[in-house]
């Protein structure tokens, strides 16, 4: 470290050869990915090619169909598509819902975590870390085979005499919700974790000494502080969420739609619209950019 | 007797740095001859670590040119500069015991197994850890660690040897014992020594020379008792060693000597530089240098403050001025309020500038 | 009195508790019921292996190896691509000095995390398509191999950065040259995140099912797009214990990464 500058200067032992080993990553990501994304958007003004495909004549017949009905033959006077727009609006909610529950639950969660004894501390965080690395397809197969009409739950309810006939959870709403739940909680717990352990307890301690209460210092220190990690879990849940796939198909059925499927369904299944499937994707993928966009301006902000 | 004259051992010429708007060296030049240990010493942020750093290679110059033994050194890459570098945390390889540790520049030198197992066995006995050769480093006390971090540097036989403050993890007792043995071990083996620190005491107790640097530039170059008995400017006195530092007028200049008003008294003083009447700047007076007399220049004392050995004594003298005298206990004690008379030994005053 | 312990917050550990019960509940439920004897997946029984017995001599037994040779040839394969490309790509940026477009590259490097799965899955079958890259094993192994990139890249990287460059520093100082210092001394140190990057990315490629599903054309299966394909007629025994069996998979490896994280730190810091 070069005295007087401030903090650590940037290592730079391989800054000659930098290029080339940064080249392959460039290449690989740029050439199947970057690429393919920028085709996306160009694919969703194409036309659609029956049973799948594209034709390569541009229209904004994708996105006309995504906002407007004109009728069976397409002859009628536009009318504002709710379908598409109701599932966009779904998925959102879906999404902001399940950061919200995650945070509720994974808060607390890594906050006793992070504040264990350094033994127990490293148990307690593999065992939130094990359905992290669990297959989640496998975790969501089990989630609707708990929750199904003649599904344990609903046995041991039963059983209980809770209920006096099973709880309709399958393909509903909630269902999916649980899903999402689910699914992304160890995303929530993991950030929330690192920033605890990060936090210097002598900032609680003054405040105490300052005749701050356990709740207001929880409120006006600690989370403060500790913000950044919360904002990283809360993206890391709501992003995905927002594009799920397997909770809304699996756990949802027919009726509970959210982009991810919706877009699945234009590539694998019946609908075979692909201009119409790059159309969500872009929306989509728009979302999600305005989402980072506010999260890195966000952290920027903080570095000032 | 001829003398051939002998390129030092390092040259540094012109030696610029900076990080974008921020200047670390502005023009650095000076010498290190061979044999030498030759301290840089200043505060954090001074250069002293950019410059041992432009010499071993980790850092770029921005201008200006280094010399090793007569050859051009700057452009070439640490691997390919015949000095080696004991780091401020040792940076020993946690992967590998303390024999292939000090063995590692043997084997990227390409020297035999049995050539690098006899001089790795040889280093381990100077820095005597024969019992440790097949410790890893964690496995190692911070002095222990000290010793293998020495002897890794000093094993492929270095033209020049850097040190970037290699005793300020250690404790202070190990830290004496050090300095003592560093000195030891340079004396033994001839190698050139540049040795950054912070810490004068260090400089002072090891050093041939130092070079004492503020603001990414060399203020003064000299042995350790010209640096403290002769310091040539404002900023060398007061960081060295203590110093009661006095904003002065000169009042007559005279044969090597100038005349200072200090209060109410005049002073007698040696100027570090050539100055004329009524020019502003420094008296700088070490506070051992003051003696309690029968007569002088009358004080009261403010305050007492017992330092075991010494006591330090603050005297206010007329005109309102404090001074700080360090007077060695002898059993007899002052009091505040006492007077007393303050004597200035014979150049002990020194008339510095900014 | 007792103290106060800024640490405590009254009703933490039981959401804790909770939470776990939230995550376990489901797993634990349905490998239970993997021993089920009975056919019927409402009824338990009792206790038997015959489903597991099923997995591998039953009449899907041979679509499964299939499926899972598939699986466990891909991710390999994908991790050791994508842990080598992440690697010199750490190095680059933690070890290449600051460089203009570094935000741009870091943006690039973790763009296959940011990016919502199934939109990547949607580019990866445009671009195989537009191109007229055939559609199968080989393609599921180009996409896995984009995708893992990043999973692998950040606990390289993590790790590289809480090494001090005064490490490579003390190699090159030492004569060894740039690849030299790279291979004795800074890839011993970084060993234990270059393996987690490795298992991790192993288990993305393994659990991929979206973007598998897009990419892998007709007739190549892996293991989770056949046990999709079983779910969608309903979940059925074997299922259930070929699940379970995937689970103890997982399990395995993350304790595995655990230990080697944790051996590695200890080497490092004392």
């Amino acid at each position: 470290m070069a005295a007087g500058i401030g903090g650590r200067t940037v290592s730079s032992a391989f800054a000659p050869i930098r290029l080339w080993l940064l080249l392959p990553s460039w290449v690989v990501i740029g050439f199947f990915l970057l690429i393919p994304v920028l085709l996306i958007l160009v694919y969703s003004f194409l036309t659609k090619e029956f049973r799948g495909g594209v034709i390569w004549d541009f229209t904004l017949a994708a996105y006309d169909q995504f906002l407007f009905d004109r009728g069976l033959f397409g002859d009628d006077p536009p009318t504002i598509q709710w379908t598409y727009i109701t599932i966009f609006v779904r998925s959102i909610l879906q999404a902001a819902v399940a950061t919200v529950l995650c945070l509720l639950i994974g808060f607390p969660t890594a906050w006793y975590i992070a504040t264990r004894a350094a033994r127990m501390r490293s148990i307690w965080l593999f065992l939130v870390t094990v359905p992290y690395w669990v297959n989640l397809l496998i975790r969501t197969v089990s989630m609707k085979f708990l929750i199904r009409e003649n599904g344990p739950l609903n046995e041991f309810l039963l059983a209980l005499g809770i209920i006096d006939s099973p709880l309709e959870i399958i393909n509903t709403d909630i269902a999916v919700q649980l899903g999402l739940f689910y699914s992304y909680l160890p995303f929530m717990v993991l950030p929330i974790y690192a920033a605890v352990e990060r936090y210097n307890f002598a900032l609680s301690e003054a405040g105490a000494d300052l005749y701050a209460g356990r709740w207001t210092i929880m409120r006006e220190i600690v989370l403060p502080v500790v913000k950044p990690g919360i904002i990283a879990g809360c993206i890391l849940v709501f992003v995905p969420s927002l594009g799920a796939f397997l909770a809304p198909d699996l756990l949802g059925g027919a009726k509970n739609f959210m982009i991810g499927s919706l877009i699945e369904e234009q590539f694998k299944g019946q609908a075979g619209n692909w201009p119409f499937g790059a159309a969500s994707s872009m929306i989509l993928l728009s979302m999600v950019l305005v989402v980072l966009f506010f999260y890195a301006r966000g952290q920027a902000r903080e570095q000032v | 007797m001829v003398t051939e004259t002998k390129p030092p051992a390092v040259g540094i010429r012109s030696a610029c740095k900076d990080y974008g708007s921020f200047t670390a060296l502005r023009s650095v030049s000076f010498d290190i001859s061979d044999n030498e240990f030759f301290t840089l010493l200043g505060p954090s942020g001074c250069g002293k670590t950019t410059l041992l750093r432009m010499i071993a290679g980790f850092e770029g110059i921005t201008d200006g040119a280094i010399f090793l033994y007569g050859e051009e050194i700057e452009n070439l890459p640490p691997d390919r500069r015949p000095v080696n570098t004991v780091f401020q945390n040792y940076s020993l390889f946690p992967h590998m015991d303390v024999a292939e540790n000090v063995g590692f520049g043997l084997r990227m030198l390409g020297w035999t197994k049995g050539d690098i197992a006899a001089r790795v066995k040889q280093m381990i006995a100077l820095v005597k850890l024969e019992d440790f050769a097949h410790r890893r480093p964690a496995q190692l006390s911070g002095g222990q660690q000290q010793r293998v971090a020495l002897a890794r540097a000093m094993a492929p036989r270095p033209k020049v040897l850097l040190l970037d403050e290699p005793l300020s993890a250690l404790d202070l007792k190990l830290r004496q014992n050090m300095r003592e043995e560093l000195k030891a071990l340079q004396q033994e083996t001839g190698i050139t020594f540049i040795f950054v620190t912070h810490d004068q005491e260090e400089a002072l107790s090891m050093s041939d020379r130092i070079a004492v640097m503020s603001a990414g530039e060399v203020q003064q170059i000299g042995s350790p008792e010209e640096i403290y008995e002769f310091p040539v400017n404002r900023f060398v006195a007061d960081f060295i060693g203590d110093t009661n530092m006095l904003e002065a007028e000169v009042q007559q200049v005279g044969e090597g000597f100038v005349t200072c008003q200090i209060g109410d008294a005049q002073l007698t003083a040696v100027a570090s530089q050539a100055v004329t009447q009524g020019q502003k700047g420094w008296l700088s007076i070490r506070p051992e240098r003051l003696t309690i007399a029968s007569d002088g220049l009358p004080a009261t004392v403010e305050q007492t403050i017992y330092l075991g050995t010494d006591t330090q004594i603050l005297a206010r003298i007329e005109g309102g001025l404090n001074l700080r005298v360090r007077a060695q206990n002898d059993g007899a004690r002052l009091a505040q309020g006492d007077c007393i008379f303050l004597n200035v030994a014979d150049g002990a005053a020194r008339f510095l500038v900014e | 009195m007792r103290g106060f312990d800024p640490r405590n917050y009254t009703g933490f550990l039981t959401v804790t508790l909770v939470c776990l019960f939230i995550l376990y509940a489901p797993l634990i439920v349905v490998a239970v019921y993997s021993f089920n004897d009975s056919v019927s997946i409402t009824r338990f029984t009792g206790v038997s292996l015959r489903w597991y017995a099923d997995v591998f001599t039953g009449l899907e037994a041979a679509k499964f190896r299939a499926a899972a040779a598939n699986s466990f040839s891909i991710a390999i394969m994908a991790a050791m691509a994508a842990t080598a490309i992440a690697t010199a790509a750490a190095v680059g940026m933690v070890r290449g000095g600051n460089f203009r477009g570094k935000p741009a590259s870091f943006a690039l490097i973790s763009m296959p995390i940011m990016v919502p799965e199934i939109v990547t899955a949607v580019a990866t079958l445009i671009f195989f398509s537009t191109i007229g890259f055939a559609l199968g094993y080989l393609s599921i192994l180009v996409a896995h191999i984009v995708f893992c990139i990043p999973f692998a890249y950040l606990p390289i990287a993590a790790r590289l950065q809480g090494i001090e460059a005064s490490f490579e520093e003390a190699a090159q100082d030492l004569y060894a040259n740039r690849w030299r210092a790279f291979r004795y001394v800074l890839a011993p140190i970084m060993a234990p995140g270059i393996f987690s990057g490795f298992l991790l990315a192993f288990i993305i490629s393994l659990d991929d099912f979206i973007i598998t599903n897009f990419v892998k054309g007709a007739g190549v299966e892996t293991l989770p797009t056949a046990i999709f394909g079983a779910v969608k007629q309903g979940i059925k025994p074997n299922i259930m214990a070929l699940s379970t069996l995937l689970l103890l998979f997982s399990i395995l490896i993350v304790t595995l990464s655990y230990l080697i994280g944790r051996s590695g730190n200890e080497k490092y810091q004392n």
